[in-house]
């Protein structure tokens, strides 16, 4: 059993509610468990305290690129308004930064949004073309109505799972091994 | 499921009511992912499908034949320098406000009706931008040079003058798009992997499992996915109040009496969302009956939309009666013969189709009998849409009649005009109705989160006392 749950991704239980996956979760955090994630259809409220998850980085992803933008994009108009193509409008200073204010707000606004979707995007490592997890069939629930957690072969702490049956004692309905979708699976 | 369960958590039964009938996950997912799987397409979507396909054909039409002979084809005159093109290109970025409100400033403020809407909404401003930025572009004459408003090197060596309205135009309208994309993409990549999930046929399959960018409901990704979503509504907010705001500087940076008033941000946005609502509740009411999604889309959702557009008709009409005050309080000849003229002039026809759809239809909505009328929200609905359409037609042709008299005329459409303004909406829906035969049009994620049994401890109280 223990060399086949090497080979393996993980293992994959089934739960009935928000309710029970958050209390399992709980347990799982207690227990110290690492490469271990929670499924479920939609965000669930208060699950990042109970996996006990910090706060994610997109925020201060984006923060950086916004501001980065926003200075970048500045930099630019005073070198374009002074020294590359200087005119005069209406008799004003090369640079009238107050005039520059709505695309500088423009140009700050997209750099953060596209920070936001390619930040969210890296950190969770996406996209991607295929995963372990969707090699069983049962996973597909997951994006309709299905609650799930899955721990990884690598945790250290995998071999409790399968000795001490815990992951049944938290109240899945259904427990499998997952393959890692490579040939020594079949 | 009864509502004695959770009694400790009335706010979220409360919330749920918008959602009739308490459905399960599944039924949810079924409601919504049906419709774009089904194998028949409805012979009612082929129909509007071919209508709105010819005419967003004949807009092109119009479109290759402008780019062929100028400018010339269109009613334009001088002083009336600015015709249909601008008008619509006001009317189609103010449709899209409506949407951004919906699917960002709801979502900050944590109005959970919005869930059943909000993708609808979003998908209407992506298409209404869309319709709003081919105006500019093909109004330019010289199509080829539209380049100009980006920049972009090149070997004149010369740079956009940032200080012109019709610059921030370019960049307002151009990240607006590009925000309202990205926005509309991060909340359907749970969907579609739900599609994925669901998918039989092999292309389908390949498809929604691109898109859905290998999406997995892991704990570990919403983490991030939540934040960043709720980052996008973040900054999608400031957008709904200033993208038409910088488009009203087009008008008001300039000294056309009429135009040149520091009402103009405020009430242009106002405006907008008036309009923008009028637009997703035509769309939804069609919707949601054809597609039988009336325990979603529901009353109280319908009646709160009616509500807004109660609040921002009413802002409006505001704005009218004081744009009138302000123009005598001025002393301003110009000024004062302009409003007088809108409302007597040879445009007094437009000026009172926009009073009476404006002004008067949303005040219906002060009766709960009337804003939970279906029929009379559909009318409405469309109404005002017509006289938001009007409205912007009025104030573009002040340009009839400025300051010297010699120099007045009068403006009137050639039918190439009318042939785009109808084939903007023939390209508005040719892409809707794309959209709803291919994409889930209610966010599942979004609905599932806010039914009474999502919340850990719904579940909690009833198994455990």
């Amino acid at each position: 059993m223990a060399e086949r749950a090497r080979k393996a991704y993980g293992v994959l239980a089934e739960f009935r509610s928000t309710g029970d996956l958050l209390r399992a979760a709980e347990k799982l955090r207690d227990a110290g468990f690492r490469r271990w994630d929670v499924h479920s259809p939609f965000p669930i409220h208060g699950m990042d305290r109970a996996m006990g998850l910090g706060r994610s980085p997109v925020g201060f992803i984006v923060g950086l690129c916004g501001t980065t933008g926003l200075l970048v994009f500045l930099a630019f108009l005073y070198w374009i308004n002074v020294y590359d193509y200087p005119m005069v409008i209406s008799g004003k200073p090369h640079f009238s930064y107050q005039a520059f204010v709505p695309p500088l707000f423009a140009i700050t606004i997209l750099s953060s949004a596209l920070a936001a979707l390619f930040g969210m995007l890296a950190l969770n490592r996406l996209p991607r073309l295929h995963h372990p997890l969707f090699s069983s069939p049962q996973f597909e629930k997951v994006t309709g109505g299905g609650f799930f957690i899955s721990v990884e072969a690598d945790d250290p702490k995998f071999a409790e799972i399968e000795r001490t049956g815990l992951l049944e004692a938290l109240g899945a309905t259904a427990v499998e091994v997952v393959g890692d979708g490579g040939e020594d699976e079949r | 499921m009864s509502t004695k369960d959770a009694k400790g958590n009335a706010l979220v039964i409360d919330e749920d009511r918008f959602i009739v009938g308490n459905p399960t996950y599944e039924e949810i997912t079924e409601a919504v992912s049906r419709i774009p799987e089904q194998r028949a397409t409805p012979k009612a979507w082929w129909v509007l499908f071919l209508v709105s396909a010819a005419l967003a054909g004949m807009f092109f039409a119009h479109v290759g034949y402008l780019f062929w002979k100028g400018t010339g084809i269109w009613g334009l005159n001088i002083p009336v320098g600015w015709g249909f093109a601008i008008v619509n290109f006001v009317f189609w970025v103010g449709i899209g406000h409506a949407g951004t409100l919906i699917s960002a400033i709801l979502f900050l403020l944590r109005q959970r009706w919005r869930t059943s809407i909000n993708r609808f909404a979003e998908a209407m401003t992506i298409f209404a931008v869309i319709c709003a930025l081919m105006f500019p572009t093909i109004h330019v004459g010289r199509v080829w040079f539209i380049y100009w408003t980006m920049p972009i090197p090149n070997q004149m060596g010369m740079w956009p003058n940032f200080r012109s309205g019709l610059v921030w135009d370019a960049f307002a309208v151009g990240t607006y798009f590009l925000c309202s994309l990205m926005f509309w993409y991060v909340g359907l990549v749970p969907d579609l992997a739900t599609l994925r999930d669901r998918a039989k046929g092999k292309i389908r399959k390949i498809l929604y499992g691109v898109f859905s960018l290998g999406w997995r409901g892991g704990n570990r990704q919403w983490r991030h996915y939540e934040l960043a979503y709720l980052v996008l509504a973040g900054v999608s907010t400031p957008l709904v109040l200033s993208v038409h705001s910088i488009v009203s500087t087009d008008f008001a940076t300039s000294l056309v009496p009429g135009w040149h008033t520091t009402i103009f941000p405020p009430y242009f946005v106002a405006g907008a969302i008036f309009s923008g609502f009028a637009m997703v509740m035509t769309l939804s009411l069609i919707a949601r009956r054809v597609y039988g999604l009336e325990h979603i889309i529901s009353l109280k959702v319908l009646e709160r939309m009616n509500i807004i557009m109660l609040v921002t008709g009413s802002m409006v009409g505001y704005a009218y009666g004081m744009e009138f005050f302000i123009a005598w309080y001025s002393g301003n000849i110009y000024e004062k013969f302009t409003f007088v003229n809108r409302a007597f002039g040879p445009y007094a026809w437009a000026y009172w189709i926009m009073v009476t759809c404006n002004v008067i239809t949303p005040q219906l909505f002060w009766f709960k009998r009337l804003r939970t009328a279906i029929p009379v929200m559909f009318v409405a609905s469309i109404l005002i849409n017509i006289g938001m359409w009007f409205e912007r037609f009025v104030i573009v042709m002040s340009l009839s009649r400025d300051f010297l008299p010699s120099s007045w005329d009068y403006y009137s459409p050639t039918w190439h005009d009318v042939g785009l303004l109808i084939g903007s909406f023939g390209l508005f829906f040719t892409l809707f109705l794309l959209f709803l035969r291919f994409l889930p049009m209610v966010a599942m994620a979004e609905v599932k989160a806010v039914l009474p049994q999502a919340d850990p401890h719904y579940h909690g109280e009833r198994s455990h006392g």
